[in-house]
């Protein structure tokens, strides 16, 4: 085969396995998120189908799948469609440019672990997701019911306001490595500093604070409690999703969970190392373990989401406006102008 | 071969939304007309090779200024607006006026449709290269813009900020 011959087929296939992965995860997110949150308060969370409720994201799924679905009178039927759609598209699409693993050697070709290598990955990841304000927003306008109205205006003004944290949080990572590629920033973390601790930003680039700062802001930018007021349900019965049933209010519900899959990539990514670990054992083994360390490491982070979640009570609008505004972005200024000290005294 | 197909596809698209954008009668389609202008033009940028510039497009336009738009006619929910039959004075000035611009616009591509067009792919705009000409070569229109841009906000803060309560009267104060 020639290569690129070779270069289509390794792409039709990382592209069905990442789409097909991805969505399992979404799945398995849910069902983790209410195992997790069950046992958090002291109940089973799903146990009746199949082992452990290990089946129940497959029954859920039937139901979105054989659910009417209704359109209520007096929405505007073009955009009450389209946004359901903007806002899975969006978060479907920024995983395409996540590396998760070096690249394999398969008779004589090299294949990078990653559907696609920009150079300016992490601004696509940016530019898709503010995108995806769209239909969250637009979901709120078109239903026509004020509790959706209202919910697609906080969602709006909050994720821009936390989008300027989140950049300005990767800002600093981006001058400690000196790329916009993520594979490039992946591979800056390398090795280990002091004989045993590894040189991730979070540590070696002493990228906390920043980390600190992405964590908020990434929350906030996926709706998730703490800040999950756009869809706050004792004030907005489901904010901007009120008026969605079956696959339509599915759409969100998997935007929501890939958002925060693709949030967790980019946290490994840029502050922990991606899949950079300890590696040993025979060549299959080796091969394998990068991509283990990193989706370990997802895991992680996805735990502490389901965690917070479980522990923390919903902001106040007032207070999640002047969280953002008054702290973390001063707070992210500071950050960025030490971190260019310090590097501008390193260099 | 790609390229071109891509080009003329986007131009479309571009021009396309841009019409949509004077047509529609509701605020909320004219400004997601607006977003698809910006989206193609992005593509456009990308094309031309300025990853950069299309990131950059996409963020700000298309992802931040938009995203305000809607959500200020949300807030204030306007409705579809009037259609008239127009005035005259946009008549009897508008449609020559449009005349004598595409006139010029097609003299000019004709004109001008020498060997010194830029190819598509032929602008490679790397971060680097920006940052140093932004803040080497022109730094001062730079720092400039960043003071008219600092003169705005505050302009803004001002008209917003709430009107001064009245001075408490004498001999109440704590």
């Amino acid at each position: 085969m020639s290569s690129f011959q070779v270069f289509i087929l390794a792409s039709v296939i990382k592209i069905v396995v990442v789409i097909l992965v991805l969505l399992t995860a979404v799945a398995y997110t849910v069902w983790l998120e209410r195992k997790v949150v069950g046992h958090m308060q002291n109940r089973w969370g799903p146990s009746r189908v199949g082992p452990f409720g290990l089946l129940q994201p497959l029954a859920d799924g039937i139901k979105f799948l054989v659910k009417e679905d209704l359109t209520p009178p007096h929405v505007y039927r073009p955009l009450f469609i389209a946004a359901p759609m903007i806002a899975v598209i969006c978060a479907l699409t920024s995983i395409s440019v996540i590396p998760f693993g070096t690249a394999l050697t398969i008779g004589g070709h090299t294949i990078p672990l990653q559907i696609t290598d920009l150079n300016i990955g992490l601004l696509f990841i940016l530019g898709i997701t503010s995108i995806g304000v769209y239909g969250v927003a637009l979901a709120g306008w078109s239903s026509n019911s004020k509790y959706s109205l209202l919910g697609g205006l906080r969602a709006s003004a909050q994720m821009v306001s936390y989008e300027i944290c989140l950049g300005l949080s990767l800002v600093g990572v981006l001058i400690v490595s000196g790329t916009l590629s993520l594979r490039a920033i992946v591979e800056s973390q390398s090795g280990h500093f002091w004989g045993f601790i590894p040189k991730w930003n979070i540590f070696y680039g002493c990228q906390f604070v920043a980390f600190f700062i992405y964590l908020m802001a990434a929350y906030a930018e996926t709706n998730r409690i703490p800040f999950d007021l756009p869809e706050a349900e004792t004030e907005l019965v489901a904010g901007y999703h009120t008026e969605y049933s079956a696959m339509k209010f599915a759409m969100f519900f998997m935007a929501e969970y890939a958002n925060m899959i693709t949030v967790a990539c980019l946290a490994t990514l840029l502050f922990l190392g991606g899949w950079s670990g300890p590696v040993f054992g025979p060549p299959l083994l080796q091969a394998i373990l990068p991509t283990f360390w990193f989706v370990a490491k997802i895991f992680v982070f996805l735990f502490l989401y389901i965690w917070v979640r479980g522990t923390l009570p919903r902001f106040r609008y007032d207070q999640l406006m002047a969280f953002g505004w008054k702290f973390l972005f001063p707070l992210a200024i500071a950050n960025l102008v030490v971190t260019a000290l310090v590097v501008a005294y390193r260099s | 071969m790609l390229h071109l197909v891509l080009f003329l596809v986007f131009g479309a698209m571009c021009v396309a939304g841009a019409v949509n954008l004077l047509i529609q009668k509701h605020p909320i389609s004219s400004a997601l007309s607006l977003v698809v202008v910006m989206a193609s033009l992005a593509v456009e940028y990308l094309l031309l090779g300025a990853e950069f510039v299309a990131a950059v497009q996409v963020i700000v336009y298309a992802g931040a200024v938009m995203v305000l738009f809607v959500f200020v006619i949300m807030l204030l929910n306007a409705g579809e607006e009037e259609l008239t039959k127009g005035s005259r004075v946009a008549m009897v000035l508008g449609v020559p006026g449009v005349l004598a611009g595409g006139l010029l616009i097609v003299w000019a591509l004709i004109h001008d449709s020498g060997g010194n067009a830029v190819a598509l792919g032929a602008l490679p705009g790397f971060p680097q290269k920006i940052g140093a000409l932004l803040f080497h070569e022109y730094l001062l229109p730079f720092e400039v813009t960043s003071v008219l841009v600092l003169i705005a906000i505050l302009g803004a803060v001002f008209l917003a900020a709430k009107p001064e309560t009245p001075p408490a009267p004498a001999g109440r104060k704590g």
